[in-house]
């Protein structure tokens, strides 16, 4: 039987260790996300005064916190709300940063004036931009997804643009502007789904971002307001207790690693298979 | 040379203008009335009113902003409010102990960046090219802050070697700069040494096939010559390229190691800044931040072309 050019791509990402790897590391991640009501028992935000500081070990499993709060819970429902906005994160820059880049592109009279904001707004180092954005909208889950959607759209943007550009001067492209094809049916039938592999390789990188953006962010006491956890959040409250309780900050630093790496190599393997003439960039 | 430096420049102006006009517009868009955020729970209508005349929030969008830009030329970007000193002067004073801490560590991203990088591409698909990058993986993916918290468990807690924060100038005494330097700055490298490690593996790997490369090789020059004046004097062109983003990146990633570390500087300032609702430090620090970035950014962009001829001498 003929394989498709899809399923021909799939095997060819089963066959590729690291990407297995990552793909391993981050359903973990999704796993917890998507079970957390399932795998916990514990309340996430019930304090318990006889219950505090208990190592890692068999009554809590990662042990609790400085209110006795079960961190396995805390970290499972923290691990939810990392991939919400890691999800939510990723929908605004598919959407807005290919509308953006493909009216960049397509468009040499608008290129101009988009790419200078973009410029401008890469300029800013991206964790200063995301706390000047949340500093204006106060701390919340919604406006941290905000926040972070104006940090890297720019980025996406620009990765869209430079597909654009290319297949712009393509031959197939120019015929069918011969043809008198409409601008809108060029760009969607054309030239956008010829760009998508760039643009997802970038989204997997881009997930890994915003997760660990979020997760400084909630460290520096600027994103989900406790008791609410996340990552960050948990963290920041462990810092206190380094000596007595360094497991507060151990276990939910190695998820948030596990959560990066697995992302970063999920986006390493699509690279090698989607597109092997990119390049590793930050 | 000097006609491409100021092309370059008269690009970075549109930038520059943009960025103060962000960093302006950012703070216009907080919803209701920020005065009455700073002035606190407890504040009567008069505190507010005052804390409003005094931000200039009293006046038309468009005074405010001739105000603002009219200050800027001058240098004055207004009064910090938790600090009662000017912005310019807050932001300037912390200048050095950021700019400090960042070439430490680029100091320790170049060093070990680059030095990796060369080794894995030498020993293409061994056991040190596959540990190599491994290593540059786990840079890449542990949070800088998570790093710079585990090194103050072992490292300050644990076994008491070295501060668990703190800063001492450099001015002041050497030594006790690089004790409560080196575990920031090595957190804070770690990310960009991944990244430099990857870049110069790829990089390498692609120049040790060119030509040039093997016939060095032919004629029998010795192997440190091949590699170092031959491959990685080429390769060097593509990593200068990266350097402006690192430089980026580390002043970014500075933000949370400085507060980690009580370290007083930009990012620590910046960090209480918005934490205490101080918005004109904020409007100021972000716009002298990436002002400066963006100068940065065009020296490299220069350093770039001094050792490219291509690009000196092309277009």
């Amino acid at each position: 039987m003929a394989d498709s050019p899809g399923r021909a791509t799939l095997r060819r990402l089963l066959r590729h260790r690291l990407f297995l790897t990552g793909l391993v590391l981050f359903g973990i991640i999704l796993a917890f996300a998507a079970f957390a009501p399932w795998i916990t028992t514990a309340d996430p935000i019930k304090l318990g005064m006889r219950t505090k500081f208990r190592p890692p070990g068999s009554d809590f499993i990662f042990g609790t916190d400085n209110l006795g709060r079960s961190l396995w819970s805390r970290m499972v429902w923290g691990a939810r709300l990392s991939v919400e906005i890691g999800v939510m994160v990723v929908a605004l820059n598919a959407v807005f940063g290919t509308i953006v880049g493909a009216v960049s592109g397509y468009f040499p009279r608008l290129d101009g004036a988009i790419m200078r904001v973009n410029d401008a707004l890469m300029a800013f180092p991206a964790i200063l931009l995301a706390i000047g954005v949340t500093a204006v909208l106060g701390p919340s889950t919604e406006n941290m997804i905000l926040a972070l959607a104006v940090v890297y759209i720019p980025r996406t943007a620009r990765i869209v643009r430079a597909s654009v550009l290319v297949l712009r001067e393509t031959e197939f492209v120019q015929a069918a502007v011969a043809a008198g094809a409409s601008h809108w049916r060029i760009l969607r039938t054309h030239v956008l789904p010829n760009a998508v592999a760039p643009l997802i390789v970038q989204l997997s990188f881009l997930f890994a971002y915003a997760v660990l953006t979020e997760a400084t962010l909630s460290f520096l006491g600027l994103g989900a307001v406790p008791p609410t956890p996340t990552w960050g959040n948990i963290m920041a409250e462990g810092r206190q207790y380094m000596r007595e309780a360094p497991w507060i900050i151990t276990m939910p630093g190695v998820l948030l690693m596990i959560t990066v790496m697995g992302l970063n190599l999920l986006g390493d393997g699509l690279r090698d298979v989607l597109d092997p003439r990119l390049r590793v960039q930050p | 040379m000097i006609r491409l430096f100021l092309v370059r420049l008269a690009g970075a102006v549109p930038v520059l203008l943009l960025v103060s006009a962000i960093s302006f517009g950012l703070m216009r868009l907080i919803p209701g009335d920020p005065s009455a955020s700073i002035a606190g729970l407890s504040a009567t209508p008069q505190m507010i009113a005052q804390i409003r005349e005094q931000l200039g929030l009293d006046q038309p969008f468009l005074v405010q902003a001739v105000r603002w830009y009219g200050g800027l030329l001058q240098g004055d970007l207004g009064r910090s409010i938790l600090l009662g000193q000017s912005v310019f002067w807050a932001t300037l004073e912390r200048v050095p102990v950021t700019v400090a801490l960042s070439i430490y560590a680029l100091v320790i991203t170049l060093l070990i960046g680059i030095g990796t990088g060369v080794i894995a591409a030498l020993r293409q698909n061994s056991w040190v090219d596959q540990a190599a990058m491994m290593f540059a993986m786990l840079g890449i993916s542990v949070p800088s802050f998570f790093l710079g918290l585990l090194f103050i468990i072992w490292f300050a807690v644990g076994l008491g070697w070295l501060p668990t924060g703190g800063y001492i100038p450099f001015t002041q005494d050497p030594w006790g700069w690089f004790r409560t330097s080196t575990m920031p700055a090595v957190s804070l490298a770690l990310l960009q040494v991944g990244l430099l490690a990857r870049v110069t593996r790829s990089t390498m790997l692609e120049v040790l096939r060119q030509d040039y490369v093997r016939t060095a090789r032919a004629k029998g020059l010795p192997r440190h010559l091949v590699v170092g004046k031959h491959a990685l004097a080429n390769a060097m062109i593509p990593i200068t390229t990266i350097v402006g983003i690192v430089i980026t990146l580390l002043v970014s990633g500075s933000v949370v190691i400085e507060t980690l570390f009580s370290i007083p500087g930009i990012g620590q300032l910046l960090t209480s800044a918005v934490l205490g609702r101080d918005y004109p430090m904020v409007q100021g620090g972000l716009l002298l931040v990436t002002g400066m970035l963006v100068l940065v950014n065009l020296g490299v962009d220069m350093l770039y072309a001094v050792l490219d001829p291509r690009i000196r001498y092309g277009r």
